[in-house]
Formats: C-alpha cells, structure tokens, sequence
C-alpha cells in the first residue's frame, strides 16, 4: 500500500479510535450535567427525564455513539447543553485562534531552535553549546504553567506587552493596519511564552540528533578527503539528520496542543483552552468531547504534514514506495 | 558524578523530610485566618535597633495602613521587637498524622507573626501553606507515578511477553494515548467525574486520572526491554530447564528493567506534580481551604494579585526547585543506565 494512503488510514483509526474513548469515558462517569438539577426541589423529575431524552442521554451507549459518529461525518458534533447551540461553530470560532497561536509558536520555534540546535551540534563545547545546553535543560525542567505565570507576571508589571484577550476594546475603531498590529501585540506573550517551552525541548533534540550524524563513520571519512566543514554540515550531515526532526515534529505537537491550553486559559487569548476549561466546569458533555476530538484533529492534520515532509526530505522513504509498486 | 549524586540524593531526601514533618517545620497552621493581615508582605529580619546591634535576630509585627488610594499597605509596627525563637510551641498540629504536638521549629511570641513568604487574601501563612500544600501536590505526583508505572509494566510485560495479537493491540491503544495533547485529555476525563469531593476522594480521583493517562510511555519501554531480554541466551537457557513463565519475567526479565523504572519514575513525578498543580490552578483539583500548590497559585489568576503582591509566586518557586532536583536526578540515572548499556 502507499505511504501516504497507509499514513491516512493509520489517522482516520487514530480519530476514530479517540472518540469511543470519549464515549468510554461518560460510560463511566458517576455524574452529568444534571446532577445539580436534580437538587433544586423546583424541577420536577420529570422535567429533568424529558431534558435527558431531549439530548439523547438515556440512550445505552452504542445507540448514542453510533449516531453521535453519523453526525459527526456531516460535521455536526452534537449539541451542547449549557450553551444552547450546536458545538461545531461553536468550537470553530475559538480553534481559529488557537491554530492562529500554536502555527506561529511552532514557526518560531522551528526558526529559532534548528540553527541553534545544529550551531550547537557543529561547535561542540563552545560557549554558544554550554549556553544552550545549561538554559534548555532548566528551562525543560521548569513546568509550563511557571512559565507562563512568571512571563506573565513580568509582562502586566512592566506594561510591556498587551495582556489578557486577543484585541482592544476599541478594535472595531481601528484602521486595518492597527488592527493587525493589535492582535500582534496580543499574541506576543502567549506566543513567547510557548516559544519558550518548546524551543528547550526541541533544541535539545535537534542538537542530539545532528550530533550522532557527525560522528557516523561516513561523515569521518568524508572530512578524510578535505571536504569543507561548511560543505559537510550543509551536503552531507543535514539532510541525513532531517529525518528524525521532522519526526520530532509530529510528536511535538501533542506538547504544544496541551501548552497552549494552559497558556490560553492563563493569557485569557480566547481560544479553545478557555471553552473546554469552562466546559469542564460544567460538564458540558458534547462540547468536552469536541474540543478533544478538535486537539486530536490537528494533532492528526499536523502528523500528516509531517509525514508529507518526510516523504520530501528522505530518499530512503521514496525509494520504499517506489518498492512497492 | 558520584558526589553529583550523592547531593541530589540528599537534596531530595532532604526536600521530602520537611515535607512530611510540615507541621514542625510549618511556624503556623495552614487554614488559620488573619482577617486583620490579608497580603502582608514577608516579614523582614532584623539584627538592629536604635540600641544597636543585637545578635539575636528579631521581627517587627506589620501595622496596617490605609494610605489615599484606598489600597492597604503595611508598615513595620517598631514599638515592639519579638525575637526570633526556635522550638516553640505553638498551634497544635498531628505530627505524621499519628502523635499530637504543638512543637514547631521557629517562631515568635504573640501576638508578633513571623510570615516568611507573607500572607495571602485570609491572611493565611503562605509558607505554612507551602509545606502543607507541598504535602499534597508531591504526594499525588509521586502516586500518579507509581499508578502509572505498575500498569504500564504490568501491560508493557503481557505485550512483550506474549508477542503476537496482545502485543499488537496492546500496542495499538499505547498509540492512541500517547497521540493525544494529554492536557486536553485529562480536562476530558475530569469533566466527566464529580467536581466536589473531599479531599481524600479528590486526591485517589486526581493520582488515578492522571496515572490512568501515563500509563502508556512507561508501557512501551518496558514491552521493548522484555522483547530484547525475551530471547536471551540464559532466559531460553532457563526456559528450557522447565521454567514457568512468572518465573522467568520475576527472576531474569524484570531485574533488567528495574533501572529503566527508577529512571521514568524520576521523570515522571515532577510531571505528574504539575499535572496536579495544573489541575487545582484550573479549579478542578484539590479544594479550598486545604492548601496545594495548585490551588495557592490561582488567586493569581486575578492581574491585580499578579502585580501587587509578588510573594505570592512562592509555591512557583518550590514547584521549579522540586522540578529541578528531580529532573536532575533523571539525567543521572539516564546517562548511568546508558553506560550500562554499551
């Protein structure tokens, strides 16, 4: 079978497999939404019987699942219930600006933490590697939730960054081009602070992985015929240790999905964190169960990308598909 | 490396022995309020007055004072000194929750208070709460991690051991877990369990949900370790002399792993202390007024808290030194059992 066939059947399971979790998960859950309900002596029992019926609750388990699944394939992800509204539009307008924050936490990271990683790698023991190595493995160290308090913290006190939101109260007022200098302004401490996590976690990697290809046999032999050490790192070393990154990559994700959670729901950036936080609370059952079918969709949409990269970057994984025709 | 060791070792000992006796350690009682000292800075110690030098230190008690802008603030009350004491008695507390005492190991005469991270909205010890809550938040990550370990390994050995389907659906669902964002998970989870519990029951629901997530890294390491050890020459060498299956994982298979384990326990307790704090700053861990670092942590969800009162980001602090320690440990213990390994 293709790679890439193999690759979407392997994340159409992946998803599948994710929502009868899910359902597992309320299977067996002690209490609902109504629980609070049924304490208050001025709704009657049966009031609350007709309201379960009405969401479809006093289904058995594989009724409601199988057609909560024939909604969902028409993008329809149930109903939520302390909302009042279908969860799909509900939850595509906040992951919007969750996707706005991860992408451009995860270009930056990407940007900043690939040249470090190999300039650390190349030049072994220098000062710009013991650097690198001490602050990424404090920094991998420190939860995200310090981080983000702490960033936090400096930014409100020194007035340096705009807090709290994703726009000014006189938005509407502004030119377009404010406009977009203000949601800049937003998402610059949000953004920074996954930045920060990620890049420790991720720099490291690289560097290890660049690491183990300069010192392959190869590689020896190759500075043996007097090939330059520019040529070697850029001809010959980085295109062998772009495998594993890109690997990294899709695992990346599920780090930086969870970080921008809690930062969200720190920062108060109007994203997916705050809704399914508020849901919880709540125990809106179909709205908790879309935000996490919605993180597991772009985990899957983001390991899909990767292996598209992978396909790209490694002549080894061509050369299989070619094999297999 | 050995003396690196040794320290983080004693250093962790060290951390977990104030823990467990915070009630000595611990000058006050973590929910007692002050409702005249809400957010009262730490207090500041002192070695002069205007009669000199003294070499026993010494503390002034806060004065509260109501300035234009309507904000209180404190200034040091300098008509009376109470010298710093140790081993006094004071609030009566359950020493390891068995013998009653009320012996601390410092403080002040009343009605003096010696608040060293200051006090938080109640006017509650903010240091006490952090050795109290420190009782809660690390106990739970050490929990979660031994709940996470046992059936990871349990799971991990069935799938290496007996190969085949087991393995591969076994497998399958380690996948599924691990592909998730884990904290989208874990609200997932919690949301569909009770929010208000006691304490007890919110902590064994909190170390299970999260033990219950882990559970799959720990499960694939494992799983490769019994599958390489599966087919050495002295396991089929013992195998063949007759041994049964429990014999052979206990006496030859798990031993290799035991190093694995201790590794991914370092690594995983400073996690799971942070999935707890995590929780509880979201509101959906451990209750008020028993103190966690979580649940201390999220007053300062409030900006104006954030800013004014900067001593209430202590717990962070002992949070990151709780992380650091562990976490260097992990490194030891990674770099050890490589070297074994080559």
């Amino acid at each position: 079978m293709n790679y890439l066939a193999r690759r979407l059947v392997r994340a159409v399971l992946l998803l599948i497999g994710v929502s009868a979790l899910c359902f597992l998960f309320t299977e067996m859950a002690p209490g609902s939404f109504f629980d609070e309900m049924r304490l208050n002596p001025q709704i009657s029992p049966e009031t609350i019987a007709a309201l379960r019926s009405h969401y479809g609750l006093d289904q058995p388990l594989l009724v409601r699942y199988g057609r909560w699944m024939k909604s969902a394939l028409h993008a329809d992800l149930g109903y939520s219930i302390a909302y009042n509204t279908p969860v799909a539009p509900l939850l595509w307008s906040r992951a919007k600006n969750t996707l706005l924050l991860t992408t451009t936490a995860l270009l930056l990271t990407w940007m900043i933490s690939v040249p470090l990683g190999v300039w650390a790698a190349n030049r072994r023991g220098g000062l710009l590697d013991k650097t690198v190595n001490l602050a990424s493995s404090f920094l991998v160290s420190v939860p995200e939730l310090v981080i983000a308090v702490a960033l936090l913290a400096i930014a409100v006190r020194w007035r340096v960054l705009r807090v709290g939101g994703m726009m000014s109260a006189d938005y509407e007022s502004l030119s377009a081009w404010a406009k977009l200098q203000d949601i800049i302004l937003h998402l610059a401490l949000p953004a920074f602070i996954l930045v920060l996590a990620e890049t420790a976690v991720i720099v490291r990697h690289v560097r290890a992985s660049v690491l183990e290809v300069l010192g392959a046999p190869y590689v020896q032999a190759a500075r043996g015929f007097g090939i330059s050490r520019a040529r070697l790192l850029f001809r010959h070393v980085l295109p062998v240790a772009a495998n594993p990154a890109i690997s990294l990559l899709g695992f990346s994700l599920a780090g930086l999905l969870s970080g921008s959670l809690l930062v969200e729901v720190v920062c108060g950036w109007p994203g997916l964190g705050p809704l399914i936080l508020e849901a919880t609370l709540s125990r809106d059952l179909y709205l908790v169960i879309g935000g996490i079918m919605f993180s597991a969709l772009f985990m899957v949409g983001g390991n899909l990308v990767a292996d598209v990269m992978l396909l790209a970057f490694d002549p080894r994984i061509r050369t299989e598909v070619m094999d297999a025709h | 490396m050995r003396t690196r060791t040794a320290i983080l070792v004693a250093l962790l000992a060290g951390l977990h022995l104030v823990l467990l006796f915070a009630g000595f350690f611990a000058p006050y009682d973590p929910t007692t309020q002050n409702r005249d000292l809400p957010y009262a800075p730490p207090t500041r110690l002192h070695f002069m007055d205007s009669s000199g030098f003294h070499l026993h230190p010494f503390v002034y008690a806060w004065k509260s004072v109501v300035d234009d802008n309507q904000s209180d603030s404190y200034r040091e009350d300098r008509t009376h000194e109470y010298p710093i004491r140790v081993f006094v008695s004071g609030s009566s507390y359950k020493l390891l929750g068995i013998c009653e005492t009320s012996a601390h190991l410092f403080g002040v005469a009343e009605p003096g208070k010696v608040v060293v991270f200051g006090t938080d909205a109640y006017g509650r010890d903010e240091f006490s709460r952090i050795l109290f809550g420190g009782q809660i938040s690390v106990a739970a990550g050490i929990t979660a991690t031994l709940i996470a370990l046992l059936a990871g390994s349990i799971l991990g050995v069935i799938a290496g051991y007996y190969g085949r389907w087991v393995d591969e659906s076994l497998m399958g669902v380690t996948e599924l877990f691990l592909s998730l964002p884990w904290l989208y998970f874990l609200l997932g989870v919690r949301a569909f369990l009770p929010l208000h519990l006691s304490t007890i029951r919110t902590f064994f629901l909190l170390t299970g949900v999260i033990g219950l997530i882990g559970w799959a890294r720990p499960a694939r390491l494992v799983r490769g370790l019994v599958l390489s050890a599966r087919n050495r020459n002295y396991v089929l060498a013992a195998r063949g002399f007759g041994g049964s299956d429990v014999y052979l994982l206990r006496r030859h298979i798990l031993p290799e792993a035991f190093g694995l384990l201790l590794t991914q326990a370092a690594l995983l307790v400073p996690r799971y202390i942070a999935a707890e704090v995590t929780l509880s700053f979201f509101g959906l861990g451990v209750n008020e007024p028993v103190p966690s670092w979580g649940n201390m942590l999220s007053t300062l969800q409030q900006y104006s808290v954030l800013v004014s009162y900067g001593w209430l980001l202590a717990p962070a602090c002992a949070l990151v030194v709780t992380s650091v320690i562990y976490s260097s440990l992990a490194d030891v213990f990674h770099s050890r059992l490589k070297s074994y390994s080559t």
